[in-house]
């Protein structure tokens, strides 16, 4: 099937406007040797046909499973009216808003979005999205080398070990001098994570206070739901917060699209990748939203360019600020004290056989060491039902008997002891 | 309209969320937030009404004709969203894969990658695609940084240079910079091609790749493209192709066999899966042999009795998203390929074209074409004569067309061309549509005659007027 | 200053001396191609700079403008009240839009500059 509206009569009289014998001809510059029978491919398929042939391969997913996997991707509830808003085709099917009179939804959506992370993280200035969290990681890297003019980055050990990966992939021709650990002496930036990948929540107020001291700044990886109840990036000191927005109302997706999310202290805003938008008046005063300060960006700067991003998530990031409208103060607050009550119940539940070796509080996810093998302990667990956690040794970041739970408030107490259970039964 | 933050009433909010039912230790004092963040506190409905009312100050493909050149702003077919939203796939952790025991829980979706890269790589006449990077820039990204590793793993250490034309995308040469190059820019020929005896001149031993766009932002074939791979090869250059005007070429003819080593897909642009305002896209990747092991892993393979695994290429460039990019987008886009076939991806390669062409050829006579009368997928019109005439500019045709239901062609892009209007139709627009916009075209051009002050007003009928840019970047305000 | 009085690069830059130190803006020319300004990064005080180099940011709505270094020298001064009111550039290139101060210069390179006889001739060129 395809969507091509012409009919036959429709391309004999437009070929005699263009002046041309077919529509062959109209391909006259591409070499003739050059060009490509047919290609290698399935036949098409109309519209039930490829809609079963999609159902198919999703049966070939297990979703039932009841999943306490994390690692900064997490199962939380998104409410019905998220999907329904963000489904309406002036949303869907508009692009970037170049001519900003008949794009003011997008900007003022943008606006509102930025103020809301603003609000969230307690920082001045947020930008309109990055593509996800590891990439904001190394926009906000590279940001903070822009505005100390180092190329000394330190990355701690808090920090989620593919976000690491990834501004190690990103980098890896940027003459950044990229180093473990936390100390700020000569440093671009110091990157620490809250809570940190392994779960455990800190006070990162006394290491701001170092960097500023040494002349770096504090980039804050934050996770947005936690923040009805954590401290801030902003109260800690923090000069750049970027994390990933896919708890706001985004679905796992199976790795995407996400939703990167930065923000900063208002005198970083000329060195920030990525859109902004601001507000302004008309020539009658009526107020609107641009995007502004473009002269950062790639269309303009080219080679010189902050950074080479020209789009962001604005989908993703209106299904977040659309989440944030939905559960407002109070209900981001619930959703964050459940998550955190069920981590606690299960923490303590499953205690005797797995205990917890964080060394502090955490939030919605903690790390347990088993009497066995991790993956083994995993693979035991889905038969019955369960993908229990993500064992660390698989991503770098713990021992082989460790492993990385998370609970999210979908999850009932009815769940958590039939888990507790199971995974009582799979270390004995 | 208010901001949604001036709709706030205190103590208001959904409930959509249950409190907890039970005490949990409070947090210490020293981890835990202040005041609580001011976010909105306000009614489903409201909310609903809220975002359905800035929905309506928007135009989008499916309520405007949107010919943004060099977009593709095509209709997103409604089946793409139904399969995309399954919840055997929006609900699937990506982690699962990254546990073995837990890999045999996606195999559905693994498997959806693995054909899409496979689809990728014949369409673009490559070797090995890959799905990670997330948008057009992103895939760019990964590809010049894949020439990087290729050319260290060679002990190629001269190699600093990026040839790029000067009617290039803007990202081409932020993304060569971003992977450590130096950018050389090649001008255009007066016809709208790359320059060729300045490409000769500019390409020398230092040149580690040439960036190029196929057609080109001109809305031209570059006619000397073999030639340009063979000479780049003979260098030890490697070529990128820009896949954002792939949507011309569709089948008809693949950047591989054209000489090119690596490439990325638009898949929002030519694989219709939705802009979103702005994204998220995908920019997925297929390489030639010569860089198959740099690709960024891991990457999805199937082993002999079916089950899908997982694999890094041995000189990877590491991960450049957190799993296999953006899986969502690429199964929309997965279907698209899936419903059009072998037959019909040609077809809309030939569609896109005469569309092109025929909006060309009724506008002609009322606007310059620099290029000639004969184009690809999008043709490139300016405003010249009306500029020269004291009339109007491209900025007060791009506005008159927003008064008229149409949206704006690009403008001001390539660079290359003063005062340009870059129209990109695409195949899914009707004849009449197509007639009905340049009419509109042709009724400003003669506006822009008889009372051009009446078009330096438009758009009077949006919800706003023309916005101060000077005051929004000097008096900053980005947020409440 | 008087725009007869100075010298000029081909990069749109004019420096002239005033009471011993060298005073660096862009022309009216360039502040007409940029349009309104709405931001000038300004570079740091003290800071030695060669013939060429990228010394301050000029940028408007639509465009960026490296403002280069006419002449070699040491940067002593620049133009704070910028910060507050770029569009000075605008109303007053060759004034109080001034960009920077250079101290200890290369003669040599300045007397190489374009003359404003000459400066003129080479903007009818370009446009």
């Amino acid at each position: 099937m395809n969507w091509i509206p012409l009919t036959d009569a429709d391309k004999e009289r437009m070929l005699r406007v263009i002046g041309a014998g077919s529509v062959e001809e109209l391909f006259s510059a591409i070499p003739e040797d050059l060009k490509h029978g047919q290609l290698n491919l399935p036949e098409g398929l109309d519209e039930p046909a490829v809609r079963g042939l999609a159902e198919t391969y999703a049966r070939g997913n297990r979703t039932d499973l009841i999943s306490f996997v994390g690692g900064g991707y997490y199962d939380h509830y998104i409410p019905a009216a998220v999907d329904a808003l963000t489904a309406r085709g002036e949303f869907l099917t508009a692009y970037t808003p170049y001519q900003p009179e008949c794009a003011q939804g997008t900007l003022q959506a943008i606006y509102e979005f930025q103020s809301a992370i603003c609000r969230l993280t307690d920082m001045e200035v947020a930008n309109a999205s990055l593509y996800d969290g590891g990439t904001a990681v190394f926009e906000a890297v590279t940001m903070a080398c822009r505005a100390t003019g180092r190329n000394r980055v330190v990355l701690d050990h808090s920090l989620n070990p593919r976000w690491r990966e990834m501004v190690h992939t990103h980098a890896a021709n940027l003459s950044l001098n990229l180093n473990d650990g936390r100390d700020p002496q000569d440093a671009a930036c110091v990157v620490v994570q809250n809570p940190a990948f392994r779960g455990t929540l800190w006070d990162y107020s006394a290491l701001a206070e170092a960097c500023h001291a040494a002349g770096a700044l504090l980039v804050a990886v934050f996770n947005p739901i936690s923040l009805a109840v954590v401290k801030t990036p902003g109260s800690m000191g923090a000069d750049i917060a970027v994390g990933e927005g896919q708890p706001l109302g985004i679905p796992l997706g199976f790795g995407g699209p996400y939703l990167g999310l930065m923000a900063s202290r208002k005198a970083f805003i000329r060195k920030m990748p990525g859109r902004i938008a601001g507000m302004t008046v008309d020539h009658d005063g009526r107020r609107g939203f641009v995007l502004t300060l473009q002269a950062r960006e790639q269309h303009i700067r080219r080679e010189k360019a902050n950074s080479n991003i020209c789009s962001n998530q604005a989908l993703c990031a209106l299904r977040a600020l659309i989440y944030l409208s939905l559960a407002g103060p109070v209900g981001l607050r619930n959703v964050a004290e459940r998550c955190r009550a069920g981590a606690e119940w299960l923490k303590k539940r499953i205690s005797h056989v797995a205990p917890c070796v964080n060394d502090g509080p955490t939030f919605n996810e903690f790390t347990v060491r088993l009497p066995r093998n991790a993956e083994d302990v995993v693979a035991d667990l889905i038969p019955r039902g369960y993908v229990a956690g993500i064992p660390l040794s698989l991503v770098g970041a713990g021992a082989s008997d460790e492993l990385l739970v998370a609970v999210t408030e979908k999850r009932t107490l009815d769940e958590l002891e039939q888990f507790a259970a199971a995974l009582e039964e799979a270390c004995a | 309209m208010k901001l949604i933050f001036k709709k706030s009433v205190p103590g208001r909010g959904t409930t959509i969320f249950d409190p907890l039912s039970q005490a949990v230790q409070p947090l210490p004092d020293s981890l835990m937030r202040g005041d609580p963040p001011a976010l909105p506190e306000v009614s489903e409905l409201e909310v609903i009404r809220h975002f359905t009312g800035l929905s309506r100050r928007n135009f989008g493909v499916d309520s405007h004709f949107y010919p943004l050149g060099s977009c593709t702003m095509k209709y997103n077919p409604r089946i793409d969203e139904l399969t995309a939203s399954l919840p055997g796939f929006t609900g699937l952790h990506p982690h699962w894969a990254t546990i073995p025991a837990a890999r045999a829980l996606c195999q559905g979706a693994l498997a959806v990658i693995w054909e899409l890269e496979r689809f990728l790589a014949e369409i673009g006449g490559m070797k090995a695609g890959c799905l990670q990077p997330m948008a057009g820039a992103h895939g760019e990204l990964a590809g010049v940084l894949m020439i990087a590793a290729y050319h260290r793993t060679r002990g190629n250490h001269g190699k600093k240079v990026m040839l790029v034309p000067d009617s290039a995308h803007g990202t081409n040469p932020a993304s060569a910079a971003m992977a450590g190059f130096s950018v050389r820019t090649v001008p255009s020929a007066p016809n709208g091609e790359i320059d060729f005896d300045a490409f000769r001149a500019a390409l020398d031993e230092t040149v580690a790749g040439v960036m190029l766009t196929c057609p080109n932002t001109h809305g031209l074939f570059e006619r000397q493209v073999a030639e340009i791979a063979r000479l780049a090869h003979e260098q030890d250059a490697l070529l990128y192709y820009d896949g954002a005007n792939l949507n011309a070429i569709l089948g008809k003819v693949r950047p591989g066999d054209l000489g090119f080593d690596v490439m990325h897909f638009n898949l929002h642009k030519t694989f219709s899966t939705p802009h979103g305002m702005g994204g998220p896209g995908s920019g997925a990747v297929a390489v030639g042999e010569r860089l198959e092991a740099f690709l960024p892993g891991p990457r999805i393979i199937r082993g002999e009795n079916g089950d899908f695994d997982l694999m890094t290429p041995e000189h990877s460039i590491g991960a450049i998203a957190p799993f296999f990019g953006s899986f969502l987008v690429g199964l929309r886009a997965w279907t698209y390929i899936r419903a059009h076939g072998r037959d019909g991806l040609p077809k809309v390669a030939e569609a896109a074209v005469l569309n092109a062409n025929y909006v060309l050829a009724r506008l002609k006579d009322h606007f310059h074409a620099p290029f000639g009368d004969r184009c690809m997928h999008e043709c490139v019109l300016n405003a010249t004569r009306q500029v020269a005439a004291g009339q109007v500019k491209a900025l007060d045709i791009a506005k008159a067309l927003l008064d008229r239901g149409f949206h704006a062609p690009t403008v001001y892009f390539p660079l290359t061309v003063p005062e340009c209007l870059m129209i990109e139709p695409t195949e899914t627009e009707s004849r009449e549509t197509l007639d009905a916009f340049c009419e509109a075209m042709i009724e400003i051009a003669r506006l822009a005659e008889a009372d051009p002050e009446a078009l330096k007003q438009a758009p009077t009928s949006m919800p706003v007027g023309r916005l101060d840019e000077v005051k929004a970047a000097r008096e900053l305000n980005c947020s409440c | 200053m008087n725009p007869e009085s100075l010298r000029y690069s081909d990069e749109y830059e004019w420096i002239g001396e005033s009471n011993g130190v060298y005073v660096v803006g862009i022309t009216d020319f360039a502040q007409e191609k940029l349009g309104d300004i709405t931001y000038v990064e300004l570079p740091a005080v003290g800071k030695k700079i060669a013939r060429g180099e990228e010394a301050a940011i000029v940028e408007s709505v639509k465009a960026a403008s490296d403002v280069f270094a006419p002449v070699s020298g040491t940067v002593i001064e620049v133009n704070y009240a910028l910060e507050n009111d770029p569009g000075l550039i605008n109303r007053d290139p060759f004034g109080r839009g001034w960009i920077f101060k250079l101290d200890g210069i290369n003669q040599k390179e300045y007397e190489e500059l374009m003359s404003y006889i000459a400066y003129r001739a080479f903007c009818q060129g370009e446009s």
